[in-house]
C-alpha cells in the first residue's frame, strides 16, 4: 500500500524541478524520510545530489528537515516519519538553513 | 553577418550578452539560473546552439544544464561526479592527509568535434568526461591517482582543476592545471598523466622548482600552434614552446606579475593578454587603475591598455576564467570583473566599453563567434 506525502521544498529547487508550491509523492512501504526522498528524487530525477550527497547519501550540510514543528535533521533516515506526514495532514519540510548575515 | 555570444557565469547566475558583428550594441539576457554561482558555461565548438553550464550552491550542490538552443532554454543532465575507486588522501591546509571530496564544477570544457563530449575539471582536483551530452560522468582517474597526488595541497579557493586545454592537432593530448598542485598533460586522452612544471619557480614552496606544488592560475594556447603555451601563474608569466616541457618567464615590464587570466589573439599566436594583480593578498590591480597588459612578442615586452578602463580608484579583480577572445576581425577581447563590470574591445584591446556594469561578481566570460 502507498500513501501521499506531502513535501515543501525550498524556492530553489521548486524552480529546478520547474513546480510551483508543495508538491506529493507516492510513497510505498513504511514512510521515512529515506523513503520520501526516494520517492521524491523518482518523480524529479533533477533533484538529485540537490538534497543529499549522490554517493554517500547524506543530507547536505545547509538543509534541514522538519516536520510537525520538529527537526527531523539528526534522525536516521530509515525512522518513520510523523503519522500526521503519513496522514498527509502535514507536510515534511526541506528547508535551507539561514545563511548569508 | 556575424554576431558574437558572450557567456558570462557570475556568483548569483548566468548572463548572455548578444551583438552582432559591430558588437556595439548588446541585448542582455538574465539572470539564468538566478541565485546560484555559475562557476562557468561554455558552448561546444561543434554545435554553437549546444551549451553547457556548471550550476552550484554551498545548500544544494552542483547541477549541470545544457540547452540545444543557445541559451534560450536549459535542461538539467546528470550531476553526479563520483571518484573512481578509492579516493585516496591529499595533504590539507594543515599538512595532515584529507580524503578526496567533490565540492563542484568550476570549468566545463566542450570537445572541438563531438557536442556530446564535454570535460569537466572539478574540485577537489579531478577530470571527468560525459560523452552522452552530460547524462553521465567518468572520472579519468589517472590524474588524481598520479603518484604526486597524495602530496597535492589546496590553494586558497580550494583544491580545484581549473583550466583544460584540448590539443587541437595531437588528438588525445590534454593540458590541466590545478591549484595549488601545478600543470599536467596527459597524451593518451587522459589515461596517464605527468606533471609539466620544469622551469617554474615559486618562493612560496619549500622546493621552490618542485616537481608539483605550484599554483597555477591559467594557461592559454593558440589553436595554431599547439605546443606553445602561455600561463599565468601565481606569481609570474611564463611560456613554453614545447607543450610545457619546459618554461620560462616572460613577466618582463609588467607593473605586477601576479594575475589570473591569460588569454591569446585570435589571429596573432604571438599577441597575449593579462590582467596585472597588486598581489595575493591584495586582490586588485596596482594603483587602482585597471589595466590590461598586451604582447605582441609572445611576452617580455608588454603595453598598457587603458582606453575606456577605469583609471582611478578600481579595486576589482578579474579571476581566471573572466577573460576570452572572439574570432572576427579585428579579434574581440571580453574580461568580467568581480564588481560586476564586463568589459568588451573590438578592437584587440585599444579602447574598451563596459557591456553591463552592474552584474553580480563576475566568475567567467566566454565568448562564441557565430556565422
Amino acid at each position: 500500500m502507498s500513501v501521499l506525502v506531502r513535501v515543501v521544498l525550498p524556492a530553489h529547487l521548486r524552480t529546478l524541478a520547474r513546480v510551483a508550491g508543495e508538491v506529493k509523492v507516492e510513497v510505498a512501504g513504511p514512510v521515512t524520510l529515506a523513503g520520501v526522498l526516494d520517492a521524491l528524487e523518482t518523480t524529479y530525477p533533477m533533484l538529485r545530489g540537490t538534497i543529499r550527497d549522490q554517493v554517500t547519501r547524506q543530507r547536505r550540510a545547509f538543509l534541514r528537515f522538519f516536520a510537525c514543528e520538529q527537526d527531523l535533521s539528526h534522525d536516521s533516515p530509515d525512522a518513520p516519519l510523523p503519522e500526521a506526514v503519513v496522514a498527509g495532514s502535514e507536510p515534511l519540510l526541506v528547508v535551507g538553513a539561514m545563511a548569508g548575515g | 553577418m556575424s554576431s558574437v555570444r558572450v557567456l558570462v557565469g557570475t556568483r548569483k547566475g548566468a548572463f548572455i550578452l548578444t551583438s552582432d558583428g559591430r558588437r556595439e550594441r548588446w541585448d542582455v539576457s538574465g539572470p539564468h539560473f538566478g541565485g546560484w554561482e555559475i562557476y562557468h558555461l561554455k558552448g561546444s565548438p561543434a554545435d554553437p546552439q549546444r551549451l553547457y553550464a556548471s550550476q552550484t550552491s554551498g545548500w544544494f550542490g552542483q547541477v549541470i544544464q545544457r540547452s540545444s538552443d543557445g541559451g534560450k532554454s536549459w535542461e538539467t543532465v546528470g550531476n553526479k561526479f563520483a571518484y573512481d575507486g578509492p579516493t585516496g588522501t591529499h595533504q590539507w591546509y594543515d599538512g595532515t592527509p584529507h580524503p578526496w571530496e567533490f565540492a563542484r564544477v568550476w570549468h566545463l570544457e566542450p570537445s572541438p568535434t563531438d557536442p556530446d563530449t564535454v570535460y569537466a575539471g572539478v574540485e577537489d582536483a579531478a577530470l571527468f568526461r560525459t560523452t552522452d551530452g552530460g547524462q553521465s560522468w567518468t572520472e579519468l582517474a589517472g590524474l588524481r591517482t598520479h603518484t604526486s597526488a597524495p602530496s597535492w595541497q589546496p590553494g586558497a579557493g580550494g583544491m580545484c582543476l581549473h583550466t583544460i586545454v584540448l590539443d587541437p592537432k595531437q588528438p588525445g593530448r590534454i593540458f590541466v592545471a590545478i591549484s595549488a598542485a601545478g600543470a599536467f598533460r596527459s597524451d593518451d586522452d587522459g589515461r596517464t598523466w605527468r606533471p609539466i612544471n620544469r622551469g617554474l619557480h615559486s618562493e612560496g614552496i619549500p622546493d621552490a622548482t618542485a616537481e608539483v606544488g605550484h599554483c597555477v592560475h591559467r594557461i592559454a594556447m593558440h589553436r595554431s600552434r599547439p605546443g606553445v603555451l602561455f600561463m599565468q601563474k601565481h606569481w609570474d608569466v611564463m611560456r613554453s614552446d614545447d607543450a610545457g616541457e619546459s618554461w620560462r618567464e616572460v613577466s618582463g615590464n609588467l607593473p605586477s606579475d601576479f594575475g589570473f587570466p591569460i588569454d591569446v589573439h585570435a589571429h596573432e599566436p604571438e599577441t597575449i593578454y593579462v590582467v596585472p594583480i597588486k598581489s595575493d593578498s591584495e586582490h586588485y590591480p596596482p594603483d587602482g587603475r585597471l589595466r590590461v597588459y598586451r604582447s605582441r612578442s609572445g611576452g617580455e615586452e608588454w603595453e598598457p591598455l587603458t582606453s575606456g578602463l577605469p583609471q582611478h580608484h578600481c579595486y576589482v579583480n578579474v579571476l581566471r576564467d573572466a577573460m576570452a577572445v572572439d574570432t572576427l576581425d579585428p579579434c574581440g577581447i571580453y574580461f568580467g570583473t568581480t564588481g560586476g563590470q564586463v568589459y568588451a574591445s573590438a578592437n584587440a584591446g585599444d579602447k574598451w566599453e563596459p557591456i553591463v556594469r552592474d552584474l553580480p561578481s563576475v566568475v567567467s566570460v566566454e565568448v562564441q563567434t557565430l556565422a
